[in-house]
């Protein structure tokens, strides 16, 4: 049961890599779906706009910022292009630093799946 | 099927779950260590120790009949259960038991918004309703009502009430279990009980008026486990015509002793929201190494010494934000007041004009509103307090780690009493091997009549020497503020019992009270073994 976060998320991050690749694309339904689950559950920390005073941007957003500073990856979730399904899931239902698991009675498997084909869709739009 | 709670056979367990099952649908009951393991505390200062608290399963009712059912099959077999509402007490326990084995009963899909009136300024929700929820119901109805909320916006509204959390507008909103007015509650027997005027074979006035008639019972719902609430009412605040803020800086160290007396007078007269108080000079520390050297120096500076340097400086020694709610000319003209008051009082202060709107905000105000200040100084919900939850900082950029909990206590809304803790705490923070920044630090206003000089202490995911340096700091302060009459208003769950057991007045009357309820009302202490310190008679001795 107390698998390490360490560990999953190392697991994911291995995942990030591969990308979606061979997997079918997800119907216009699903990816609408995900994206009613991230603007309730995500948005909040990891869209644009300020953050408290004194911090350019949100929580989640500015982790990200500077985690990939270093990187072209667009540190706002909603844009990126780089993201595994699977990589999504672990970090939803496992957490990572101050951001925790979430629940099934929160996001349940199905919105989950449905977060990862929105946070994906745009996978291979770009030059990669 | 995991292992049981403490007390119950396999076989109990297995027929118990098989019953929760059958009452709630399957689909909602959660018993693999994987389902299970998302109730762990993502804050937990015991992470990964065998003390950590884990749940045994969970079940997430829907209906107030099936919490009652629930309730009843858990007295059948004598199975711990621990209520949560949203799960998001972070820092305080999140979604994990106080005792390890219980089975969570998650909330969070009992998400309705039953009731909000906007005549009478008031609210009646279930546990699973956020901040957020609430937000939104009233924004796309365009009522003219404002929440008050704490600064994550995802927790829950009863939740936060019941573990008496706070938030950031006036007083009478702030403390989130004084404004509730009305509850309903699943007793331990599975019986289903209503407060005040929601106690009346038909109410027509659940979130007017608190009483009812007879003792006030609610009280004993919150930081307790005498029984699972299902409905609050709330009482909100009507949008306010304007907002404005002003700032004022006094000069000398022992200034704070006439600002807190004058601000508590425009407080308790009902012409100001929460202050915010915080010591320019201390601010200062990062810019000036004179100031560190000073700090540093062997006995520490004297009041004196400070003065001289921020006078050198130009620089306050403390500072108060004040936030006013009401009639645009009201407003002004309060503000003035306070400027008139505390100028006569305190020589040397000057005062700053802050910022102004008139509402409704329009989108580009509101989208800006955090250049200066906080949302939730206005009522909006959101995310951001975050930002200083650990995590990644661009002096550590590859932190992988993050969370905290707090250390608590309330001490007297006096000058002196800021002054005195600072110099007590400082010590007991250095005792401990945890920063603190002794000579300067301001205490938090939520709760309108006393101060709480709250601090963060770090949690990690990854490194259990952290946790225990954390837990080991907590310990030393809470024994230290006790002894000089500062208790937690919360704790978190390793906590519970060190921090009620300073409230010892009369060999710990109190508590011993509580006790001999739980024993009335829950018999099999089946609710939220060790809340607020209260443990079922079973397991008394045992202890968080």
């Amino acid at each position: 049961m107390k698998k390490t976060i360490s560990t999953a998320v190392a697991a994911a991050v291995a995942l990030c890599a591969s990308v979606s690749v061979g997997q079918p694309r997800p119907g216009a339904a699903t990816v609408d779906h995900g994206k009613q689950v991230y603007d309730y559950w995500c948005l909040p920390c990891h869209g644009g706009g300020l953050g408290l005073p004194g911090f350019a941007e949100l929580p989640g957003t500015q982790q990200l910022r500077i985690k990939y500073r270093d990187s072209p990856i667009s540190p706002l979730l909603a844009e990126r292009t780089d993201l595994a399904p699977e990589f999504v899931k672990v970090i939803v239902r496992q957490g990572v630093s101050f951001m925790p698991q979430f629940r099934k009675t929160e996001i349940s498997d199905a919105d989950l799946d449905a977060l990862a084909a929105y946070l994906t869709r745009n996978n291979g739009a770009s030059a990669r | 099927m995991p292992a049981p709670p403490p007390g119950v056979s396999n076989t109990d367990f297995a027929a118990a779950l098989r019953k929760l099952e059958a009452a709630v649908g399957p689909e909602w009951v959660f018993k693999s260590d994987e389902d299970v393991a998302l109730y762990r505390d993502a804050y937990s200062p015991e992470r990964d120790e065998p003390t950590e608290r884990l749940a045994s399963a969970a079940v997430a009712p829907i209906t107030v009949d099936q919490v009652q059912q629930v309730v009843r099959i858990a007295n059948e077999h004598r199975l711990p259960l621990y209520p949560i509402s949203t799960g998001k007490n972070l820092g305080y326990g999140g979604s994990a038991p106080i005792l390890s084995g219980s089975v969570v009963v998650d909330l969070k899909r009992m998400n309705r918004i039953v009731a909000v009136d906007e005549g009478r300024c008031s609210a009646v929700v279930e546990p699973g309703v956020s901040y957020f929820d609430l937000y939104r119901h009233i924004q796309e109805r365009k009522l003219k009502l404002w929440i008050d909320t704490p600064d994550p916006g995802w927790g829950s509204v009863v939740g936060n009430a019941l573990d008496h959390g706070v938030g950031y507008t006036l007083g009478q909103y702030r403390d989130h279990f004084g404004s509730h007015c009305g509850m309903e509650v699943v007793l331990p027997n599975g019986e289903l009980m209503r407060t005040g005027m929601a106690a009346l074979a038909s109410d027509a006035s659940w979130a007017d008026y608190k009483y009812g008639f007879g003792p006030y019972v609610a009280g004993l719902f919150g930081q307790a486990n005498f029984g699972i609430v299902t409905k609050m009412g709330f009482w909100l605040m009507p949008e306010p015509e304007a907002y404005r803020r002003g700032t004022v800086h006094v000069p000398k160290r022992r200034d704070i002793v006439a600002l807190v007396e004058h601000v508590n007078h425009l407080e308790n007269l009902g012409l100001i929201g929460m202050p915010g108080f915080r010591s320019p000079l201390g601010f200062a520390q990062a810019r000036e190494p004179e100031l560190r050297a000073l700090v540093a120096k062997p006995g520490g500076p004297t009041d004196e010494e400070l003065d001289r340097f921020a006078e050198a400086k130009g620089v306050a020694s403390w500072s108060v934000e004040l936030q006013f709610y009401g009639p645009e000319k009201t407003i002004a003209a309060n503000w003035e007041y306070a400027q008139q008051r505390i100028g006569a009082a305190i020589p040397g202060s000057r005062f700053d004009d802050g910022v102004s709107y008139r509402f409704p905000l329009s989108a580009t105000q509101q989208a800006e509103v955090q250049r200066v200040h906080r949302l939730v100084d206005i009522g909006i919900p959101n995310m951001s307090i975050f930002a200083i939850a650990g995590g990644r900082t661009p002096q550590n950029p590859d932190s992988a780690d993050g969370g905290q909990f707090y250390f608590a206590p309330m001490i007297p809304r006096t000058g002196e009493a800021i002054l005195e803790a600072n110099r007590v705490l400082g010590q007991a923070y250095r005792d401990a091997g945890v920063p603190y920044n002794q000579y300067f630090s301001a205490p938090a206003c939520w709760h309108y009549r006393a101060f709480i000089m709250i601090t963060s202490l770090p949690v990690s995911r990854l490194d259990p020497e952290i946790n225990r340096r954390s837990r080991a700091a907590f310990r030393a302060l809470a024994q230290v503020a006790a002894e000089h009459g500062w208790g937690e208003y919360r704790s978190p769950p390793f906590g519970v019992d060190l921090v009620a057991g300073a409230y010892s007045f009369n060999d710990h009357a109190l508590l011993r009270f509580c006790e001999t309820l739980k024993d009335a009302i829950d018999p099999n202490g089946i609710i939220a073994a060790g809340r607020g310190g209260i443990w079922p008679k079973h397991l008394r001795g045992s202890r968080a």
